[in-house]
């Protein structure tokens, strides 16, 4: 799979995706094999990564990762090396965050957040204790324990919102997205960072929301 | 955290942005992701800057691709068969739990924190971080202000428990205040069960009266 695949399958998506009702469950789910629905609509869940995921969550498929590390790992490494570690020390680093994604893969819910977010949640906390040498807090499980399978909706909404933020950032003007760039790539201090980044972010934020919400009723 | 209402202040758009973005020291970062586990809103918007940073790693800036070593997904691979197993389920907190990201620093439970009395019935308990600002936790008896003071840098107070009102506003659990230089209070904790709370500053604190000053170069907060 390469980028460019990405770039012209995602938009595509919710066009072609048939439409599901609320009860249907998404196919990457605890413990749930690969059913047919994956292979089904598998030229579309492709481009986001969820089934390499899958794949090495249920058959701990060698080759899935290798095209998972194929993509990440130059990513992962240039973020660290961006981040202040010598090429050593990012190649530790980035192997280090790339065996957490192996390791963790049956923990990656696809509901809350894309496969690169999530990468890049582990490779900031490592950028952070392994450059910066400060302790990252992590943040809290929720109480209830892993989330029940995520409704395929709410996977599609994600997928969806993935490709608008991406095109969002390759409209920027240089000077905006590199001042976002360096925010997040760890080149500014916290008080240069400001949230105003021209990314409309309220459309994630609200599905987000109601998701948590939907949870702790759930719960209760 | 459940069984408590929704905070009603919460840390600004900016912090949340830097707490997603990894920039926040130490201290501060603790803080917000300690507000976190109190409140959905918060969450889902720190996620939502997040997914901001993985559009970024995607989309591999110029020059931002690095190439992995000769081997090098061998050895990640071997390293992953190396890593201890993940454990499947947090177990349920007890009711004395502290949330999650303050117990990594602490201990699971209030039960573990380790008061020091720094005069008037207040106490106070110093949080070692690593680098980046300093935090500590204070527990301040109902009815009892702590000395006004000012602030150098930027310092979040947020609320674990019991409530507090200074002249911005009343705080109670998951709250958060978010105090820039400018601003000189005096916290005073609501009539009742102690307010515990966990102030976090990217500076150390500047009292303004003699006695608060002597506990600060005594007890470092």
């Amino acid at each position: 799979m390469t980028a460019l695949a990405m770039t012209i399958a995602i938009p595509e998506t919710p066009r072609i995706m048939p439409r599901l009702g609320a009860g249907d469950r998404l196919t990457y789910g605890p413990r749930q094999g690969i059913g047919d629905r994956i292979i089904e609509h598998q030229s579309m869940s492709a481009a986001d990564w969820t089934q390499e995921l899958a794949a090495i969550r249920d058959t701990a498929d060698e080759a899935a990762f290798a095209r998972l590390f194929a993509h990440f790992a130059p990513r992962v490494k240039g973020f660290l090396i961006r981040g202040g570690a010598t090429a050593d020390l990012a190649e530790d680093l980035m192997q280090d965050v790339m065996a957490t994604v192996w390791r963790k893969a049956a923990l990656y819910q696809p509901g809350r957040a894309s496969v690169a977010t999530w990468i890049f949640t582990i490779a900031r906390n490592r950028r952070i204790d392994g450059i910066r040498r400060a302790r990252r807090p992590e943040p809290e499980d929720l109480p209830w324990g892993p989330e029940p399978e995520a409704e395929q909706a709410e996977v599609l909404a994600l997928r969806e919102e993935t490709a608008q933020l991406a095109q969002a950032l390759s409209g920027l003007p240089r000077v905006q997205r590199d001042l976002i760039e360096q925010a997040y790539f760890g080149e500014l201090t916290h008080s240069q960072i400001a949230a105003e980044t021209g990314i409309p972010l309220g459309t994630i934020k609200s599905r987000l929301r109601l998701a948590l919400e939907r949870l702790r009723k759930e719960m209760s | 955290m459940t069984g408590f209402a929704q905070p009603k202040h919460h840390p600004t758009e900016s912090l949340l942005m830097a707490h997603a973005a990894g920039a926040l020291p130490e201290a501060l970062d603790l803080a917000v992701a300690t507000h976190l586990a109190f409140c959905d809103i918060c969450r889902a918007d720190a996620a939502a800057h997040e997914a901001l940073g993985g559009a970024l790693l995607d989309a591999a800036p110029e020059g931002g691709l690095s190439r992995p070593a000769e081997g090098s997904l061998a050895r990640t691979l071997a390293r992953a068969h190396a890593m201890p197993a993940e454990p499947e389920q947090a177990p349920r907190p007890s009711p004395d739990a502290l949330p999650q990201p303050l117990s990594d620093w602490i201990g699971p439970n209030f039960s573990d924190i380790r008061w020091r009395r720094i005069g008037g019935g207040v106490a106070q308990a110093p949080i070692r971080t690593r680098s980046g600002g300093s935090a500590y936790l204070l527990r301040i008896p109902g009815g009892v202000a702590v000395p006004d003071h000012g602030h150098r840098g930027t310092e979040l107070t947020l609320v674990l428990s019991g409530a507090f009102s200074d002249k911005v506003s009343r705080f109670g659990p998951g709250d958060i205040e978010v105090a820039d230089p400018a601003l000189e209070h005096t916290p005073t904790a609501e009539p009742g069960p102690p307010c515990i709370c966990l102030a976090a500053t990217d500076a150390r604190l500047r009292f303004n009266s003699f006695l608060p000053r002597v506990a600060q170069r005594l007890f470092g907060i």
